[in-house]
């Protein structure tokens, strides 16, 4: 039977069986939320702490959302406001929480990593919810669970993924999830933000957007971080959205039944033109919905047995 | 009181020695090196059977960090001493990277005289080329050399001014002082953490590209040309560096270069675990990497195998993998992990031990190791095949910082003798 370990720390680790358990245990999940009644008392009694390092309200509330629709009781520590984890390093923070007896912890770090040294210490399960500009497993989970809601299979799609590639977490953890579940895909954006050893992924580097989308079943816009342009990985905001910013005129390139998928949140009119954000090509509100159900889905696999 | 080491395989390096031979040592000294020695009676005190033994100069490491004065919690210059002696190691020459920095006299004085009290092997200060290793004003060369500095190095850190690096070595030229260069073009490699390559790719960490220690091993060269006074390249670890090392020499560029061992025994894919025992400056480097500082340990390229050894203590180690310290002890481990070379058939047993003797003593113009009657009786003696698993309460080092914990190593010093006398051995 197909099970998961004690922790989801990153796509690298999980069977193509494995991923294809989330997503199927993720439809009946999704099942749960259109009730009128959104709650089933699967994880009565469990505990399950948001332990976020870095600002990210909308993954935490996906998660606090996950957790309270399975009934468990959840509990949110953010790094900025919490005396728990001010000046004490990961490691203290960590048995700290441990003695607290946490049935899962969910961590958002800004270090590469972080979450494998919690799960080594602690024997509660770890769930990575994106770890510097390593992992974010849940997010390519609840991608993939989007596409395959509209295109049935991953398998044999041609996936487009543009932006910033080096600095992006959502970038390597679908990468690595959609060429597991056989899917092609090609990177896009600038050399200056593209991994010198992207082809080593497994994926083409197609460094102009009309070329990438060419024929592509979906394209997957990334959050462009207004920052990167003082270290000069990008010229201007503007010369960015006029090549690398998806619009009607780029978007004739691609398939006509095209998805169009964002991590968000959307920097309006930068990397998507607003007319297409509005179209029913974008289909980022169905991502929102759906990581809910990929994290109730998960939090069930974890521990709700 | 005189010591006589039998029948061991002597392998001296320098005079292109290797036969099995007898050596008698006395006052500190090499008295005689020759078959079947007859000592007077008594003047023997003690005897040493090496019968299967290798009896080799004493290991000269020209690459440490014993953090003493200033993080003596991580090591001190009588516990880097300890595993020196117990990695095989007579002399060791410590960088300048201390808190307060050894660029003042009153620091190497305090280096030398610990020493001399503390320490079972030489130690041999390195001081540092700048003022707090800044890179903008020169160090006072003249008396750090006066008060006992053997070389110059800002070690840890890049001169950045190619202006100031060219009067750091105009000015050490004047004092006839061996400059070795750490080479990291820090623009270049800011914010790494690990080599950038295929496993960085992967892991999203920020990568430290062969570039930026190539182009500075490049720079280095070509002022030290200009200079005319020779430069040592640091610990070498991209193929890139040997090619340019080898095109120098070849044009009869007088430079000399080190790597260490973990640059020939791991590579980047070591990192996939977050083990921030993995984690050190320059990097782990990709398996052509790899096999081009081979191929620079068997061509001569690199002339010497340093341990660069860098204790750090849980504090800076058992953190995230980004925030963790750079640096790796290796003093315990250099020997056995480079006679791998031997193993493999990159280097012979005398080439590898010329790599760990007398090429480092000749860069830094030490009269130092190798066996002649009349030199100091600094003698490593080996068991290549004694075998042993890395363990951290076996260390000697304060620190246990190493990727090596749990390997099973082959090969070790069984006695180490310095000035005559045993800093270690195996069964005291
Ligand atoms: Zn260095």
């Amino acid at each position: 039977m197909v099970m998961l370990g004690k922790d989801l720390l990153g796509i690298h680790d999980l069977t193509p069986d494995q991923i294809s358990l989330v997503l199927d245990t993720a439809l009946s999940m999704k099942e749960v939320s259109a009730r009128e009644i959104k709650k089933v008392p699967t994880l009565r009694g469990k505990t399950v702490i948001n332990l976020f390092y870095e600002p990210s309200t909308r993954t935490r509330t996906s998660f606090e959302l996950a957790g309270k629709r399975l009934s468990a009781d959840v509990i949110n520590i953010s790094a900025g406001s919490s005396s728990v984890v001010k000046g004490e390093t990961l490691e203290d923070t960590g048995r700290n929480l441990q003695a607290m007896n946490p049935d899962l912890i969910v961590l958002r770090h800004a270090s590469a990593g972080a979450p494998q040294l919690l799960a080594k210490m602690l024997p509660s399960s770890i769930i990575n919810a994106g770890d510097g500009a390593h992992e974010h497993p849940t997010q390519a989970l609840l991608d993939a669970f989007t596409i395959r809601e509209r295109k049935q299979t991953l398998q044999g799609l041609t996936v487009v993924i543009a932006g910033d590639i080096t600095h992006s977490r959502v970038a390597r953890s679908n990468i690595d999830l959609l060429l597991k579940m056989g899917a092609t895909v090609r990177v896009c954006g600038p050399r200056t933000m593209v991994p010198l050893y992207i082809e080593k992924m497994g994926v083409t580097f197609v460094p102009r957007l009309e070329e990438a989308i060419e024929g592509a079943d979906v394209i997957m816009m990334l959050r462009i971080q207004m920052e990167r342009q003082r270290g000069s990985l990008f010229p201007s905001i503007r010369e960015y959205s006029r090549f690398f910013g998806l619009n009607r005129e780029k978007l004739k390139h691609a398939r006509d039944d095209v998805l169009i998928m964002h991590p968000g949140p959307v920097n309006r009119g930068v990397e998507i033109s607003p007319e297409l954000l509005d179209s029913p090509y974008t289909i980022i509100l169905d991502q929102v919905t759906n990581g809910v159900a990929i994290r109730m889905a998960l939090m069930y696999l974890l521990i709700g047995k | 009181m005189a010591l006589l080491i039998r029948n061991g395989r002597v392998i001296d390096p320098a005079s292109s020695t290797d036969e099995v031979l007898d050596l008698l040592v006395d006052d500190g000294t090499i008295r005689e090196i020759g078959k079947d020695i007859v000592a007077g009676e008594g003047a023997v005190a003690d005897e040493i059977d090496a019968s299967g033994l290798v009896v080799a100069p004493g290991l000269i490491d020209i690459h440490t960090h014993l953090r003493e004065p200033g993080e003596e919690y991580k090591e001190t210059i009588q516990t880097g001493s300890l595993a020196a002696a117990a990695g095989g190691f007579t002399s060791i020459a410590c960088m300048a990277n201390t808190k307060p920095v050894n660029d003042n006299a009153a620091v190497t004085k305090f280096i030398v005289e610990t020493a001399a009290r503390e320490a079972c092997v030489n130690v041999l200060p390195v001081a540092a080329i700048t003022k707090g290793l800044k890179g903008e004003h020169l160090a006072e060369i003249g008396e750090l050399k006066e008060t006992g500095a053997v070389a110059l190095s800002d070690d840890g850190k890049t001169i950045a001014s190619a202006q100031v690096m060219r009067l750091g070595l105009e000015y050490a030229k004047t004092f006839s002082m061996p400059v070795m260069c750490h080479c990291q073009d820090e623009e270049l490699s800011a914010g790494g953490v690990m080599n950038e390559g295929i496993p960085s790719t992967y892991l999203g960490m920020r990568g430290i590209p062969p570039l930026s220690e190539e182009i500075i091993v490049a720079r280095d060269i070509a002022i030290s040309e200009w200079v005319g006074h020779p430069v040592h390249i640091a610990h070498v670890s991209t193929a890139g560096s040997v090619r340019i090392l080898r095109e120098a020499k070849a044009r009869g560029v007088r430079v000399t270069a080190e790597t260490a061992p973990h640059y020939f025994t791991l590579t980047d894919e070591a990192v996939a675990g977050f083990s921030t025992s993995t984690k050190m400056y320059p990097p782990l480097r990709s398996r052509e990497d790899v096999e081009a500082i081979k191929e620079g340990l068997r061509d001569g390229t690199l002339d010497v195998i340093a341990s660069d050894h860098a204790p750090h203590s849980t504090l800076e180690k058992e953190v995230e993998f980004d925030k963790a310290a750079f640096g790796i002890i290796g003093l315990e481990t250099s020997l056995a992990l480079s006679l791998e070379l031997v193993r493999d058939s990159v280097l012979t047993l005398s080439q590898l031990l010329g790599k760990m003797t007398i090429q480092p003593a000749r860069v830094l113009g030490l009269d130092k190791g190798s066996l002649r009657a009349g030199a100091d009786a600094d003698i490593t003696i080996i068991d290549p095949e004694f075998e042993y698993t890395v363990e951290a309460h076996s260390l000697q080092s304060k620190s246990k910082n190493t990727p090596f914990l749990g390997r099973q190593l082959k090969g070790r010093a069984v006695y180490t003798i310095v000035g005559g006398k045993a800093a270690f051995s195996l069964n005291p």
